[in-house]
């Protein structure tokens, strides 16, 4: 009698629980699947649900030139950022794991500041130091504008670089360092030591560094709408279009990136579980999900 | 009579063999923290030397500063004619087994062990072979394309043996390279090492905090307590004669007996025997196998009556502590006696080994 007692008080609450959950992920995926219909809905945008299916939207946004010159502008400066962000992040993360030197909880501080900092402050701020004369008149003569591309490019790899130092530090932590020593005992100097031991360890830190600022830099708007010169990024092409109100091929647009980003995680996923032994997986890729959504 | 004085045992090396390797008043401090004090250590050619010492004592730092992983505060280390605590470890001839393998998980078996060959740019045809024969001298070669993280412990430490032997150097260092197997792997490992050891004719420096392996495997022992060298010697001296109490202590079971000599004559606890030692107090070792229970009536004995009041089965042997009225005995012996029982006692004033006192040391 006690026993079934306690079975229909586990019954109703594992019910609750599974309603609990259904609201939760339905409220955080439920306007992507409405987006996503959409880009299929023959009527463009309202009419719930979609009386006809159609790919014209998709057509449409085939030869959309404009749409496509954001997209290629987006992913230059996302890999530009990458490359930028890592080119420093990457030894900020090894002088912070492994040297000592005055000023270092100072050197930290700042090096992970950019990442609590609002985007607008970012983009204010670079703003602001390239309307100084000087700076400005280089940016003119690199790119022959004061506001380009380039600028784009500086405000996301410099604000990247503390995502690029946080995930290498995190795998420079969990590094066995005896890995390095049995390195050099073994006759290998310094240098071959970093190249043969140190980064194959870090392989996975760095790629997911790498992904999660080519992700970041992708979707970024704030910092950008700065420092905008007459190319568009994809983000402001789009925000610049919702403006005149929405239209499907933004849906259409809006689900190729989602089946992108969907694809890019899956990637890195099963990188880290191959790497490693998954248990500690779920909570990278949930770090990871906040770092993004932030 | 107990003419043979510790220092002159301590000097009782492998003096057959050259000097490979010097070690030269070298001290080790961390802050504040002093880690090595005055460490002078010679290391002969094909020697099998053990560092032996408690956690803490300071044995890993001695190993390091040999691989050159840290330097000494002060102090050299030289290996024949060159100066070896100047160079990075990637210079020296030495080669270390570290003690959890640290074996290079994202390479195969075949590739850590070939790992020193190809950074010192080999041709591919002798790097091939000469991994081949390492991997079959430490019988792996059926592994060769495994992963690390795929093979047992025994196996991952028989990997980084042959990675360490592969570039053939001229010393091997081992940081209490069994301490992760469990006892009986423990002990096979410990012949195969002893084996391998003559087989390659290296010196081997080993590092434990374990007395019995240090003496099943060793040809000299370094005691090393609180950062400085307690007694160098091989097992059968350091156990014979202990230089010090912390020596006799830690190596095997003993009795220390404190007295006074006094006109040749030593007195502990009542008893009393002829020395040629010169007056002052003293400190006796007696290990509990010289000491015979029941009376042959020898004039050279040395007597005392007891009761037992411990026994504990060591198999072969028991070992039973005897109350001597305030002097508490512990005695092996081949066969069972009860507690509470009434026994005499006797011992060979020769075998009473005088070692030097232990301060505390911080």
């Amino acid at each position: 009698m006690e026993l079934r007692m306690t079975d229909a008080a586990n019954s109703s609450r594992s019910r609750w629980l599974v309603a609990h959950t259904t609201a939760v992920f339905a409220f955080l995926y439920l306007p992507i699947a409405v987006l996503i219909v959409y880009s299929f809905n023959g009527e463009g945008v309202g009419g719930f649900p979609p009386h006809h299916w159609t790919l014209d939207w998709y057509r449409i946004l085939l030869s959309d030139e404009s749409i496509w010159d954001s997209v290629f502008n987006s992913l230059k400066v996302a890999f530009a950022a990458m490359a930028i962000s890592l080119t420093f992040g990457v030894p900020a993360a090894l002088a912070l794991d492994r040297a000592n030197f005055p000023g270092k909880a100072l050197f930290r501080r700042l090096v992970l500041l950019p990442l609590i900092l609002p985007g607008i402050i970012t983009g204010l701020s670079l703003l602001m130091l390239f309307n100084v004369g000087f700076v400005s008149t280089i940016l003119k003569l690199v790119t022959g504008q004061q506001l380009s591309l380039l600028t784009i490019t500086l405000g996301h790899g410099t604000a990247l670089i503390s995502v690029a130092t946080t995930e290498v530090f995190a795998g420079l932590q969990k590094l066995d360092r005896r890995q390095e020593e049995a390195s050099l005992d073994l006759g290998a100097n310094y240098w071959q030591t970093f190249w043969r031991i140190t980064v194959p360890n870090l392989k996975l830190s760095i790629i997911g560094a790498a992904l999660l600022i080519f992700t970041l830099s992708m979707d970024e708007i704030a910092v950008s709408f700065f420092l905008i010169g007459r190319d568009n990024t994809l983000p402001l092409e789009i925000w610049g279009r919702l403006r005149r109100g929405i239209t499907p091929e933004i849906n259409a647009i809006s689900t190729i990136i989602f089946l992108f980003s969907l694809v890019t995680i899956v990637f890195w996923y099963r990188l880290r579980v191959r790497g490693e032994g998954g248990a500690e997986v779920g909570m990278e890729l949930i770090e990871a999900k906040s770092g993004e959504a932030k | 009579m107990a003419a043979t004085t510790p220092s002159a045992i301590d000097s009782v090396s492998s003096a057959a063999k050259p000097t490979l390797l010097s070690i030269r008043a070298v001290a080790k401090t961390f802050g504040r923290n002093v880690v090595l004090r005055n460490i002078s250590l010679e290391i002969a050619e094909g020697e099998f030397l053990t560092i032996l010492g408690e956690s803490g004592s300071g044995k890993t730092t001695l190993l390091r500063i040999i691989a050159g992983f840290e330097s000494a505060t002060s102090g050299e280390v030289w290996m024949g004619a060159e100066r070896l605590d100047r160079k990075p470890p990637y210079r020296r001839r030495v080669n270390t087994v570290f003690q959890h393998y640290a074996l290079f998980p994202h390479l195969s078996v075949e590739e850590n062990v070939g790992y020193g060959l190809r950074v010192a740019k080999r041709p591919a045809a002798e790097i091939a072979e000469r991994v081949a024969q390492a991997l079959e001298k430490v019988r792996m070669t059926a592994y060769a394309k495994s992963k690390p993280s795929k093979i047992s412990g025994g196996q991952q430490q028989r990997v980084a043996l042959a990675r360490a032997l592969v570039n053939r150097p001229q010393m091997l260092l081992l940081d209490e390279p069994l301490s992760a197997l469990d006892a009986n792997l423990r002990r096979q490992m410990q012949v195969e090492l002893k084996s391998l050891q003559r087989e390659v004719g290296i010196a081997f420096v080993f590092v434990t905090h374990d007395q019995e392996e240090a003496m099943v495997m060793s040809d000299r022992i370094a005691l090393l307590r609180s950062g400085e060298l307690e007694q160098v010697a091989t097992p059968r001296d350091i156990y014979s004669f202990p230089a010090t109490a912390y020596a006799a202590q830690f190596i095997g079971h003993t009795n220390l007996l404190k007295g006074e000599i006094r006109a040749g004559m030593a007195e502990c606890n009542g008893l009393r025997w002829k020395t040629s030692l010169p007056d002052g107090p003293a400190l006796f070792s007696l290990r509990p196998e010289h000491i015979r229970t029941g009376d042959s009536g020898a004039s050279s004995s040395i007597r005392v009556r007891g009761r037992v009041v411990h026994q504990a089965f060591h198999g072969a042997t028991e070992l039973i502590r005897v109350d001597c009225g305030g002097l508490v005995l512990t005695v092996r012996t081949a066969n069972r006696i009860e507690p509470d029982k009434e026994i005499a006692l006797e011992f060979t004033a020769t075998d009473a080994v005088p070692v030097r006192e232990s301060p505390e040391r911080t």
